[in-house]
């Protein structure tokens, strides 16, 4: 029980600094007005959000993704081109080793594609009327801790 | 294997992994650092400052690509500021830097100020010896965009440009004190706007109106980040103030003032730090009363705080 407690704090602990996320728009649709609502939701949240703009490779977002050591990487996608451009950004990731960021999608992700996606190793989905404290809260809940040594 | 030696021996994830750490001022950036800094020092360290919107990230994006055509590999520090409200940020100078996305020889953080209101953040001098000792041959720290007067950076690079525009404001804004009097080399940028030439030469007349303390006279390079114009010139005018800094001896000079900034700052931070650890513990109700009920200065009541402090450690 007293480990417990231990564990927890430790994890409150380390909740005292900002997650990082970074919020991406892959593949070639133009709309970016929910990336960007999400962007500012986030940040008023207490994030610290790195917005990489348009028409990003499963490459681009990974290597944002290393280089800022971002803990959460937000997909926003609005092309229908999801099932086919999800799969290579999750294998980019995997090569590149970053497994253990937590990545989630938005955009317009029909229902029933949702459970593909998820297969495919995306944690959650927020399509079109999703409430912005929603996803927030999934992030705060989810996002991974780490332990290195030095 | 520890991060710091992933980190050296060329891990990507193992660096970014000890940026955060240094972030957030952990025991293991503590122990971290104390491996790199005498592996530092090498590198030509260069800050970027000037307004915002005045194109600080879009002419990084083309300096840092001018100077990987001469080989060299470089690491951006992309400082953004921290929503005071929520500590929350966007990181947003990324988005100018996409033409350098896939170059090994390029690594671009975007680190928030966190509190900080002097254009950098609290550990950047941090991250700059981080991406020296890894061996990166430049490092280029972008500020927050700045006003008058937040010019921690000169205190932490060995070269500053400061980026300037037409259409803010006439000669009687050249002569102030603060930012204009601070950098090594002036950009002019948006050079293709109506009225940014008469903005060079005003710089320049303000420039030849100083009386000058030392041999290097700054230069002031029209530049157009969009069309790259006047880019060779701006890192031109880096490499040679480098150079001078090398041969007139005032490299030296340089680094004892940053090591002295240094000191000065990590004291400050651990203050900082433990006030923000005590919370208003430290102090007293009998202290805040005494303060407000005027039987007693701030001042005063600061000076036995610190008498106190002074005896518990």
């Amino acid at each position: 029980m007293a480990l417990e407690t231990a564990a927890v704090e430790t994890a409150k602990h380390e909740r005292e600094t900002p997650i990082r996320v970074l919020v991406a728009k892959p593949g070639l649709d133009g709309h970016d007005r929910g990336a960007k609502v999400m962007v500012r939701a986030l940040r008023d949240a207490g994030m610290e959000v790195i917005y990489t703009g348009l028409f990003q490779t499963p490459d681009m977002i990974a290597e944002a993704a290393l280089q800022e050591d971002v803990d959460v990487i937000g997909l926003s996608i609005l092309s229908g081109a999801h099932l086919a451009i999800f799969p290579r950004i999750m294998e980019t990731l995997r090569t590149r080793g970053l497994d253990d960021v937590l990545v989630i999608a938005g955009g317009t992700i029909p229902e029933d594609d949702i459970d593909e996606v998820k297969r495919l190793g995306v944690a959650a989905v927020f399509g079109p009327g999703t409430s912005l404290r929603e996803a927030v809260a999934f992030i705060r809940a989810n996002a991974p801790i780490r332990h290195d040594a030095a | 294997m520890g991060l710091v030696d992933d980190a050296l021996g060329g891990s990507v994830r193992a660096l970014a992994r000890l940026a955060t750490h240094i972030e957030n001022e952990t025991n293991v950036a503590h122990a971290a650092l104390a491996r790199l800094y005498p592996l530092s020092g090498r590198a030509h360290t260069i800050g970027i400052t000037g307004p915002p919107g005045a194109g600080k990230s879009s002419l990084v994006n083309r300096i840092v690509a001018r100077y990987r055509t001469a080989g060299k590999r470089v690491a951006v520090i992309a400082v953004d500021p921290t929503s005071p409200l929520t500590g929350g940020a966007t990181l947003g100078d990324r988005i100018r830097m996409l033409d350098l996305q896939g170059d090994a020889g390029v690594f671009i953080r975007s680190t928030a100020s966190r509190g900080r209101t002097g254009g950098l953040a609290p550990t950047t001098s941090g991250l700059i010896h981080l991406f020296d000792a890894v061996g990166f041959d430049v490092v280029i720290v972008e500020t927050v965009g700045i006003g008058q007067e937040e010019i921690d950076v000169v205190h932490y690079v060995e070269s500053v440009v400061l980026v300037q525009v037409p259409g803010l404001g006439d000669g009687i804004q050249a002569l102030k004190a603060g930012v204009l009097e601070i950098a090594d080399i002036y950009a002019v940028n948006k050079i293709d706007l109506p009225g940014a030439h008469g903005t060079v030469r005003e710089l320049q007349t303000l420039l030849g109106l100083s009386e000058h303390i030392s041999s290097w006279s700054p230069p002031v390079v029209g530049v157009s980040a969009s069309e790259a114009v006047g880019i060779d010139e701006l890192v031109d005018a880096l490499n040679r103030q480098r150079a001078w800094l090398d041969e007139s001896g005032s490299l030296r000079t340089r680094r004892r003032a940053i090591a002295a900034m240094e000191i000065s700052q990590q004291v400050q931070r651990l203050f900082e730090r433990k006030i923000a650890l005590q919370g208003r513990s430290w102090a007293t109700d009998e202290l805040i009363s005494n303060v407000a009920e005027r039987t007693e200065t701030p001042a005063n009541a600061a000076d036995s705080i610190l008498a106190h402090w002074s005896n518990v450690t």
